[in-house]
């Protein structure tokens, strides 16, 4: 029996039918040539999450983000009226990179009041009008006005900033994020200050990592060393089960329920999580927020866990119970190689007692992040070899199935433009 | 010179080696440490956490003496170290090879 309610099809698969139950297949993981079409049909067609406004703090306040998967680099930049704007970091005299320090495959970020060219002194303002040109009587025809620098699409929804790389119009950032994401309109992400930061190249394809975390069914095997034995084993005999999964247009969601550590045996969690009051979960001590928004923790699990929102294509908010949340990004390299980024965000603690529990939650997602990341490049190595090509998954894998179905369906979709999406 | 707080004079031995300020050094240390080191690091500084937190709230978190901010690194080094030390016994998490995950901005203290 199930502890959680499944849908009346019988399995959250079978929910969402066009899904199927099939094994599937990871040959768009392992292809350089599926990742040439994924880059075209994806990455340059959807909306893509750079950051947050936080980063940009005041007016001339920038930061540079490099899009290796579109073969870009793109300015973020708050212009003197407040606006957030994204620009193509180059220059329209002889095409150098307008904005970096000393590597130029690294990403940087500053304030300025103008952007000027590192070649020959070309220089832009905030909102990207060409300003001034080195001995400009020495051009021929030369109009300012019409070689700004190329503007990418910008949106910003609840403190995230968003652009999208298509050179055409695109559908409005909203509608593109639906109803499931944005009914975490409200929540105080602008109050969650405090951030770690994480970065590290794993080497494998970056669906294989989304897959990883959106789905917890590994979570007792894998992860079975970081707890007391006698919990590792519980954990394992009960297995794992969500209350809820969710899937809106090409976006999905997994709510899981909780734990209450506090009230566990004291053989059941290890004597620095008591010490701290605080682990995976994140601090005991709850902060109050406020009220949440209504999208949150939709299967109304008392105690909830967690809702990890897997946004399409490539970027993860994940919002805990306890008053934190966690971003993921992952960004391609190759077809079996990306850049994974993972952030943390807590309130800023007043006390030291408070920030000694957020030292220990962001530790603990560190360890248990790694062993996260060198298992996929134990998949991918294997998935490479071509050997098997059809994988099982359960009904607590069901994200999974419709990430790579969503990605094949953009593709097609991108390359038969007379069939509806 | 002292670097801690009087009242933690008794942690001092293990001051000059613990008390660092990022994340970074703390990992690295930490990699770099053997278990028996770790252990005895981890039975000096736990019976005097709690002691030390209470002591450090005592403050604004922002505007600590820089004695008590070593105090505070010292506790973070402690979390770093309660890992291989609680569960793992080796430095590293088991099962992670040759992966990295780099700690590039953290909150200040």
């Amino acid at each position: 029996m199930p502890r959680f309610p499944k849908p009346a099809e019988g399995s959250w698969t079978e929910h969402y039918p066009e899904l199927g139950t099939a094994p599937i297949s990871y040959e768009d993981s392992i292809s350089p040539e599926f990742y040439e079409r994924e880059r075209e049909a994806v990455f340059k067609k959807a909306w893509l999450n750079v950051g947050r406004v936080e980063e940009l703090p005041r007016s001339g306040s920038y930061f540079t983000k490099e899009i290796q998967v579109a073969k870009t680099s793109v300015i973020l930049v708050r212009g003197m009226d407040g606006e957030v704007r994204a620009f193509h970091n180059i220059c329209r005299h002889r095409g150098n990179k307008l904005v970096w320090t000393d590597m130029p495959r690294e990403e940087t970020s500053g304030v300025c009041r103008q952007f000027q060219c590192k070649y020959h002194g070309w220089r832009y303002d905030l909102e990207g009008q060409l300003k001034f040109v080195q001995q400009e009587s020495e051009f021929f025809d030369l109009d300012k006005s019409a070689n700004g620098l190329v503007p990418v699409h910008c949106a910003v929804w609840s403190g995230f900033i968003f652009i999208n790389l298509s050179r055409g119009p695109v559908e409005p950032l909203e509608d593109f994020l639906g109803p499931m994401v944005t009914a975490l309109d409200g929540y105080p992400f602008d109050k969650l200050t405090a951030r770690f930061a994480y970065r590290t190249e794993v080497k494998a394809n970056w669906k294989l990592f989304m897959d990883a975390f959106q789905e917890f069914y590994h979570a007792p095997v894998l992860h079975a060393k970081q707890s007391p034995e006698k919990y590792s084993k519980l954990a394992q005999e009960a297995g794992f089960e969500a209350p809820h999964y969710q899937i809106d247009g090409p976006h999905r969601l997994v709510s899981t329920s909780g734990v209450r550590f506090w009230e566990m045996d004291s053989e059941l969690v290890k004597p620095m999580e008591t010490l701290t009051r605080s682990g995976l979960f994140g601090p005991w001590e709850c902060p109050d927020l406020g009220e949440m928004p209504v999208g949150l923790n939709p299967a109304k699990c008392d105690p909830w866990g967690l809702d990890s929102f897997q946004l399409f294509p490539n970027f993860v908010i994940l919002i805990w119970s306890q008053g934190w949340y966690l971003t993921y990004h992952y960004w391609p390299t190759s077809y079996n190689s990306h850049i994974f980024e993972g952030n943390v965000y807590f309130p800023r603690a007043t006390t030291a007692r408070q920030r000694v529990a957020q030292e220990m939650a962001a530790v603990t997602f560190k360890e248990f992040a790694l062993q996260d990341a060198n298992t996929l490049e134990a998949t991918q190595m294997a998935v490479e070899s071509g050997y098997v090509d059809r994988f099982n998954l359960c009904d607590q894998e069901v994200l999974c199935r419709h990430l790579h179905k969503v990605v094949a369906d953009w593709v097609e979709g991108a390359e038969a433009p007379a069939k509806a999406r | 010179m002292a670097l801690l707080p009087t009242e933690f004079a008794d942690l001092e031995p293990y001051a000059a080696t613990w008390c660092l300020g990022s994340e970074p050094e703390r990992y690295a240390i930490r990699l770099a440490s053997t278990m028996p080191e770790m252990f005895a690091f981890y039975a000096a500084i736990t019976p005097r956490a709690e002691a030390a937190m209470s002591y450090l709230d005592q403050f604004p978190l922002s505007d600590l003496s820089d004695d008590a901010t070593n105090l505070l690194h010292l506790l973070y080094s402690l979390v770093m170290v309660s890992f291989p030390v609680e569960a793992w016994s080796q430095p590293k998490v088991p099962d992670t090879g040759a992966t990295t995950f780099e700690c590039h901005i953290e909150p200040v203290p």
